[in-house]
């Protein structure tokens, strides 16, 4: 239920999002294959999802290429799970030699081999690494319900080997984790990360876009949960991520790393073709807009 | 181009970034700019906040003609606005950028409020035959931060080229660096004269810009660029802040060198260099 069409408006009527120019890639470098299979997942990752396939970092040079004339600030590197690509330390590699990455693991291959050679890859590089590792709850309770049993040790353990590697993990809770949002709920997470030993612990919060698997665990979007323009600003379209980022899977060009199960928002092959206006019509668009949310750092 | 001052075509010139009220380090800097030289002198914004006693800095920054561009303290501080648009996201960060504001926004001068809003958000000038474009955040976004790990190369270029200038300088971040691009550009943040730099260290910092001595000869080539270590009297300057009761973490900053608020803007790289 997140499509257009359902809603019953002509297109003209969504508000659109100018693109301003594109500062942020992400690159979908595991597709939709994950190791998991997270009841709250907004694309539906898991083992068998291949909808979005690996990419090899050969299909990614030519993005690459593309971003550099372009010039694009800074890279982030997804899926489903990222460590699960056979290429994932050269692709991290080619990327900071052009910019600033980002890696969004579930944490569970983030072992001491590994941590050392991302320390070095980082060590090599003129620009930022960072690394983001995912937590939905304060203890095994809450996070291996929605994340499956044993994930949040193996998390914890991933989040303890980046910190003996000098890391400084930024760690994303979804709302999911009950009562994360407010100050009680921050200062837990904090007092949790410091006692895994991270001495400078850094926290995302994000909201749950009811799309993918998160429609069937809580419910999908209501119809009239989508944008208008008499109920939106320039600015706050400004700010949205589409306004200044594409998402690249072995498919196409998307227009956010959000709605790439969504047919309308492939814009290209190309991320030059991409650079236009984007109608938000979709209930995602709703949950970005009223949260005000960003998927960068 | 016969209308624009001498001012703004110098063979030297100094660029000093966020002063956050610390009058003592201006002053130091802008005799030590003085004294190696500089014809002109220059402030890329957010003269308020952190320090002390907001109507010093304004005060002298006038009394020894250097030309201001706004920052965003500046634009927040004149137009009376609820916060200083810093662009923190942290709660922890924003909490404590607040009680600076607030300080700041109640002990400022009427008079240098008009002032502030009067300032400009960009300003263009030359050196040695090259196109300068001095602004506080970005040449887009008076608030956007420049770091260094996360301002790569063809970013840059980008800027250079949408904003046809050969060399942008900033501030707002209170980290200094620079960087001489292929193309021969070059992109600089000047640092602040504010606060130490996040290094274990309790001087601060300023750009200092000279023409080549091969100019007349070969024409316009990158600009020599010095950062400049600004020794001043630190601990007057905790002293007058705990006399302000400004938060006691801020002088911690002023006397140890390490930052201990707005840490969570940060990129990995940064914020792995400090203790904090
Ligand atoms: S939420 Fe992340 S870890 Fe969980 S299934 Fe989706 S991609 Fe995998
Ligand atoms: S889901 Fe969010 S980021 Fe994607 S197009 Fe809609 S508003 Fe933009
Ligand atoms: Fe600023």
């Amino acid at each position: 239920m997140n499509g257009p069409q359902e809603a019953g408006r002509s297109c003209d009527a969504w508000p659109k999002v100018e693109m301003t120019g594109l500062d942020t890639v992400w690159f979908y470098v595991a597709g939709t294959l994950c190791n998991l299979r997270c009841t709250h997942c907004f694309i539906s990752c898991s083992p068998d999802n291949r909808s979005h396939g690996m990419m090899t970092l050969q299909e990614m040079h030519p993005y690459l290429d593309e971003a550099e004339r372009l010039g694009v600030r800074e890279y982030y590197l997804t899926g489903g799970e990222p460590f699960l690509n056979r290429e994932i330390l050269p692709i991290l590699e080619a990327t900071l030699r052009q910019g600033p990455a980002t890696v969004l693991t579930n944490g569970l291959f983030l072992d001491q081999l590994t941590c050392r050679k991302l320390r070095a890859i980082a060590d090599a590089s003129d620009y930022s690494l960072d690394i983001r590792v995912s937590l939905d709850g304060w203890g095994p309770e809450d996070h291996d319900r929605i994340r499956g049993s044993g994930t949040f040790h193996r998390a914890v353990n991933g989040i303890r080997a980046l910190a003996e590697h000098r890391f400084l993990p930024i760690v994303t809770v979804t709302e999911a984790a009950e009562g994360v949002g407010g100050i009680d709920g921050r200062t837990r997470f904090l007092e949790l990360l410091l006692s895994v030993g991270l001495s400078r612990p850094r926290i995302k919060i994000l909201p749950l876009w009811r799309i993918g698997a998160e429609a069937g665990r809580a419910r999908g979007y209501e119809s009239w949960e989508r944008l208008s323009s008499d109920a939106t600003t320039p600015e706050g379209l400004a700010a949205l991520q589409c306004s200044s980022g594409r998402a690249v899977t072995t498919r196409g060009v998307y227009v956010c790393p959000i709605l790439i199960d969504e047919p309308g928002a492939r814009l290209g092959a190309r991320l030059e073709e991409t650079l236009r206006p984007f109608g938000l019509s979709y209930g995602a668009c709703h949950t970005c807009y009223v949260s005000g949310v960003t998927c960068r750092t | 181009m016969s209308s624009i001052p001498a001012a703004l075509f110098p063979r030297r010139a100094a660029f000093f970034g966020g002063v956050y009220s610390n009058s003592h380090a201006l002053e130091e800097a802008i005799r030590d700019a003085r004294r190696r030289g500089a014809e002109a002198l220059f402030c890329l914004g957010d003269l308020g906040g952190f320090g002390p006693h907001p109507g010093r800095v304004p005060a002298i920054l006038r009394e020894h003609r250097v030309t201001v561009v706004q920052g965003n303290y500046e634009d927040s501080v004149g137009h009376d606005r609820p916060d200083c648009q810093c662009g923190y996201t942290d709660p922890r960060d924003n909490r404590f950028a607040q009680i600076a504001y607030d300080y700041t926004l109640l002990n400022t001068p009427a008079s240098c409020k008009s002032w502030y809003r009067s300032l400009v958000r960009t300003l263009r000038i030359e050196m040695g035959g090259r196109r300068l474009l001095l602004c506080h955040g970005s040449p887009r976004r008076q608030n956007e931060f420049l770091w260094r790990s996360t301002s790569p190369v063809p970013f840059l270029e980008r800027l250079l080229r949408d904003y046809e200038a050969d060399v942008i300088l900033c501030t707002h971040t209170g980290l200094h660096w620079g960087r001489t691009l292929p193309s021969g550009g070059q992109v600089i943040n000047v640092g602040a004269l504010g606060r130490p730099a996040n290094d274990g260290r309790t001087n601060v910092w300023y750009a200092l810009l000279s023409v080549g001595a091969a100019y007349e000869a070969a024409g316009p080539a990158p600009l020599a660029v010095e950062f400049v270590p600004v020794a001043y009297d630190h601990e007057r300057l905790a002293r007058e802040m705990r006399r302000e009761m400004l938060p006691e973490e801020f002088v911690e900053t002023i006397l140890t060198g390490w930052w201990t608020t707005c840490l969570e803007v940060l990129p990995a790289r940064e914020r792995e260099a400090g203790r904090f």
